[in-house]
């Protein structure tokens, strides 16, 4: 055994602290220690360079390097010793410097302290043996959850590539949000007009595949190779003959059904399809409201229907397919708890409305074609009051965070209610403008100084009817006194929040969620549109609120990761996974309950041939599916027989490293 | 069912009735009120204006008393109830205070007990079911102003019994017992409460606002459940009618006078000679609507 120490100053960050001469020294006359060197930065290509040369000059079979955390580079020090030949588990780290340099200030004890790491780490690479990584096949085809921008974006960029993609969604039409909106802030493009060419580009794309009506129920399987299971939904309208000529729609004796697109602003009938520009262009029946299955009797659509394409026996399809990656691009919910906006009387009086649903009311292709007008007496307002932050940043009655596209769109709200309605007096009361974006506080100046928009610092504390009016009584905070404006509406925006079904997805898909249920993403910074999942990454404002340009730029680098992985010939499983010795192992199960990732399957084995009642004698064991394991040792800290076992931290490993520190500590007593 | 009672400084002061109406309606429920031996100052205004620690001290000596009685307490008065509920909100989610406060008290409060308002607990759904066997005097013609003020319910988190925008408890005793309240905006907006002494001029706009807004919305009489709301509301009718050059007389009741009488408690209308406005134009509203009798 010949061992090498490789101790760095990482400029002044160890060496400041720590006396590396000292580290190595002591080093050299560790067991098993042939060679010991410093220099200033060893994972530098000179520092490499030094390495792989010790390695041949000194023939050395495994390597300690003493410097930073392992999950920084790990990875670099096991390319630089397969590059000399070594198997890279041959190498391994003692983190003198966020577990020793940083934390401790100059002293003697600091030094004895990175001694110590570095003595452990001798002690753990005498035991190391080489392991091997496995190559594991990808399917080169992905899913995308969720059909509104994000996923939109996502699956036309990595269809581009050349993967073929299905995108599943699960409303009748995709679009999201964005196609409820009327024009989108700064540059006032109508969503329509940006959107529909995209839904159109997905319909017609030769590699993707739209399954709307329909939702993921099941994912088994690990990156590369998912394997999910999706209810394709009964639209009860057979779409390969449907010609979408719309006939149906106007014949429905079922009305007067709030509309979902329309947020209840509009209606619509028991076969209906969200919008004109849906795509699929093809109408579904509700069948929670269809009179013919609420009480056996209609069938208007299907008499009327031209090409016979109603068909009520139509059952949901449970499909199961194989992808290779999946982006998550479910969005968000709007928050609509009417009880905790009671002192706004949201659900109470009809003319206080949510920014939403004002939405549709400026929408041309809405409920009232784009006219502005008062839900209560279909009166037009001549004055509007816009409220920011309803449910965001108040921990009362809603949720702590901004919701981070309010401000924008309440801009946005009040430059359009000024440009269709030229009398109208619009007040924004705010409690401070974000308008952080190319072009958004441009546009926020705009809406207030060529727009006549009236902001006023402070919150509302009451909406209250007086006549057909309400009264908005607020703070003025920088007047520093309490005010009151008579409106004739009321606009709230309501926070952003996450899908009501978003912790249930995250179980399906085995990713994490944060306090409120937003999607977690791997690294807050560095790994924004990957999830600690491999092979699973996110767009849009599932992850968070999110305005438009954000979304569309995380859904194309969500696709790129895809493309990344598609592009790579195969996936190099880690090597450091878990294991059963199923000889020992007594299938109690204890392993495939306690692992995070659901790797830890339980299967029947033959224990022994011929019993003495020449019987095949069968029993349970646990067993790892190496793709999923992602090596984090649970399974093996809780296995009381000791059969689950983790490789590159065998248990004979982690004993010679605490033994090494406790022979050292007994003679420092 | 057995409460120790907490009357505070204004139940045996300025509002009297309000005392004693709730002292008479519990008698007729059957509900027993204990008062509290020596209980002290609940600290309202000047102790949690100026010392965080008084403040829970101060209600914490009454509710170690009544510990160690073993009962739970009914505070008539909004802010006395306010005050004691922070308190035993404060005590129960911190023990390091918990421990620092009992030191100083020679009954401590280990947050065995709970404090409870008279609104409350004269309208859990089995009281209210009491109250509505004993009705002999249906309150019609009566269409009260359910006036919460903005202490009761608030912060949601500490007090907050009924929803704290749109609260209806009190609204609904009184429909129990016949009366037709009014649907108005006013309900818990402040009534500029002790700035009553030291800036009046805000009360007096902030009351007329009220009393303007329950009128408007055709209300005979407003029902409070606090005696600093009662004074506000009785004592400047006659200035904030003049500021508004509006008629704001209107007869106010503490909601367990109603109770009261509806249920023909005995001593509850020799009550109503202590107060500020005339009550007269309200019980002949109600006597008007009663069915004649043959």
């Amino acid at each position: 055994m010949r061992i090498g120490v490789f101790v760095c100053w990482c400029g002044s960050n160890i060496a400041k602290t720590v006396d590396v001469e000292k580290v190595v020294e002591a080093a050299k006359k560790m067991p098993g220690v042939v060679y010991a060197t410093d220099y200033k930065y060893m994972c530098s290509e000179p520092g490499q360079n030094m390495i792989q040369e010790a390695i041949r000059e000194h023939k050395l079979d495994r390597i300690v390097v003493a410097s930073c955390s392992p999950r920084l580079h790990e990875p670099t020090f096991q390319r630089c010793v397969e590059a000399a030949g070594l198997n890279p588990y041959m190498v391994e780290m003692a983190n003198i410097r966020e577990q020793c340099s940083w934390v401790h200030e100059r002293t003697p004890e600091a030094t004895q302290h990175a001694i110590d790491l570095v003595r452990m780490a001798v002690a753990k690479v005498a035991k190391n043996e080489p392991l091997t990584r496995s190559r594991l096949d990808i399917t080169r085809k992905a899913l995308v959850i969720g059909g509104g921008v994000a996923g939109i974006q996502a699956a036309l960029d990595i269809a581009d590539a050349g993967y073929p993609v299905v995108l599943v969604e699960r409303t009748p039409s995709i679009g999201g949000h964005m196609a409820q909106y009327d024009k989108t802030f700064p540059t006032l493009d109508c969503a329509a007009c940006i959107l529909t060419p995209k839904m159109v580009d997905c319909a017609s794309h030769p590699l993707i595949e739209i399954w709307s009506y329909s939702e993921v129920e099941e994912v088994k399987g690990f990156v590369g190779n998912f394997e999910v299971t999706v209810r394709r939904r009964a639209k009860s309208v057979d779409e390969s003959k449907c010609t979408g000529c719309g006939l149906c729609l106007e014949k429905c004796p079922v009305k007067g059904i709030p509309s979902e697109f329309d947020e209840g602003t509009g209606t619509r009938r028991a076969i209906y399809r969200p919008f004109p520009q849906a795509v699929p262009n093809k109408p579904v029946i509700d069948r929670e409201h269809c009179r013919y299955f609420q009480t056996g009797k209609c069938g208007v659509c299907q008499k009327i229907c031209p090409v016979g394409a109603i068909d009520y026996e139509q059952q949901d399809q449970i499909v199961t397919e194989k992808f290779g990656a999946i982006v998550v691009a479910t969005g968000f919910d709007v928050w609509r708890d009417e009880r905790a906006m009671a002192q706004f009387g949201y659900g109470k009086y009809p003319d206080v409305i949510s920014s939403l649903q004002f939405e549709r009311l400026m929408n041309a292709s809405g409920p009232t074609d784009g006219k502005i007008v008062r839900p209560s007496d279909g009166r037009t307002p001549r004055s509007i009051a816009f409220i920011s932050c309803v449910g965001s940043r108040d921990e009362e009655h809603g949720y702590p965070y901004c919701s981070k596209v309010c401000c924008m769109y309440n801009a946005k709200q009040a430059l359009l209610a000024k440009d269709k309605l030229h009398d109208v007096q619009t007040y924004v009361f705010y409690m401070d403008i974000r308008a952080n974006g190319k072009g958004y506080e441009e546009f926020v100046r705009r809406t207030i100084e060529e727009y006549g928009a009236n902001y006023i610092r402070g919150r509302v504390s009451r909406v209250y009817p007086d006549g057909d009016q309400l009264v908005v009584k607020a703070a003025d905070t920088l007047l520093g006194r309490p005010i009151e404006v008579r409106v004739d509406l009321v606009v709230l925006a309501t926070a952003m929040k996450p899908q009501s079904d978003a912790k249930e997805l995250a179980r399906k898909l085995g990713i994490s969620t944060d306090q409120y249920d937003w999607f977690s993403e791997a690294h807050p910074k560095l790994r924004p549109v990957e999830v600690l999942t491999d092979g699973i990454y996110l767009a849009g404002a599932c992850q968070y609120p999110k305005d438009i340009p954000d979304t569309v730029a995380q859904a194309s680098g969500a696709a790129s990761k895809v493309i990344g992985l598609f592009s790579k010939e195969a996936i190099l499983s880690e090597a450091t996974t878990a294991y059963v010795n199923e000889d020992t192992c007594v299938g109690c199960g204890l392993c495939a309950e306690v692992c995070p990732f659901g790797a830890v399957d339980l299967v029947e084995v033959v224990d022994r041939e011929k019993s003495t009642r020449d019987k095949q004698v069968m029993k349970t064991v646990a067993r790892v599916n190496e793709g999923v394991c992602k090596g984090c040792g649970t399974c093996a800290a809780a296995c009381r027989s000791g059969s689950a076992r983790l490789r590159g931290f065998d248990t004979k490993q982690i004993l010679a490293e605490i033994d090494a520190l406790a022979d050292v500590l007994s003679t420092r007593k | 069912m057995k409460y120790a009672y907490y009357p505070g400084c204004s139940l045996e002061s300025t509002a009297k009735e309000f005392g004693e109406s709730t002292t008479l309606v519990a008698e007729a429920l059957g509900i027993e009120l204990v008062d509290i031996p020596d209980w002290n100052c609940c600290g309202a205004t000047s102790g949690h204006a100026l010392d965080h620690k008084l403040s829970i001290a101060l209600p914490a000596r009454s509710l170690g008393i009544a510990e160690s009685m073993g009962l739970d307490v009914v505070a008539p008065c909004a802010a006395c109830y306010n005050r004691l509920k922070s308190a035993e909100i404060a005590m129960k989610s911190d023990e390091v205070l918990q421990s620092e406060i009992n030191a100083d008290l020679a009954k401590p409060y280990e947050g065995k007990i709970t404090v409870k308002s008279a609104l409350e607990v004269f309208t859990t759904p089995e009281v209210l079911e009491k109250v509505k066997q004993n009705v002999r005097y249906p309150l019609q013609g009566l269409k009260p102003a359910c006036y919460y003020g903005c202490l009761l319910l608030r912060p949601p988190k500490v007090v907050g019994f009924d929803d704290p925008e749109q609260p209806s408890r009190l609204d609904e005793a009184m429909r129990l017992v016949g009366a037709e309240p009014v649907e108005w905006y006013f309900k818990n907006e402040c009534c500029g409460a002790s700035l009553g002494i030291s800036k009046s001029a805000i009360t007096v706009k902030l009351t007329g606002d009220i009393i303007s807004n329950a009128k408007k919305h055709g209300a005979n009489c407003i029902v409070t459940v606090c005696p600093l709301c009662m004074t506000n509301l009785e004592m400047r009718q006659a200035a904030a009618g003049k500021q508004r050059g509006e008629d704001l007389t209107i007869p106010v009741f503490y909601f367990t006078e109603l109770l009261g009488l509806a249920m023909e408690v005995p001593g509850i209308r020799k009550l109503f000679a202590s107060h500020l406005v005339d009550v007269n134009p309200a019980l002949d509203a109600i006597d008007s609507a009663q069915p004649a009798k043959i």
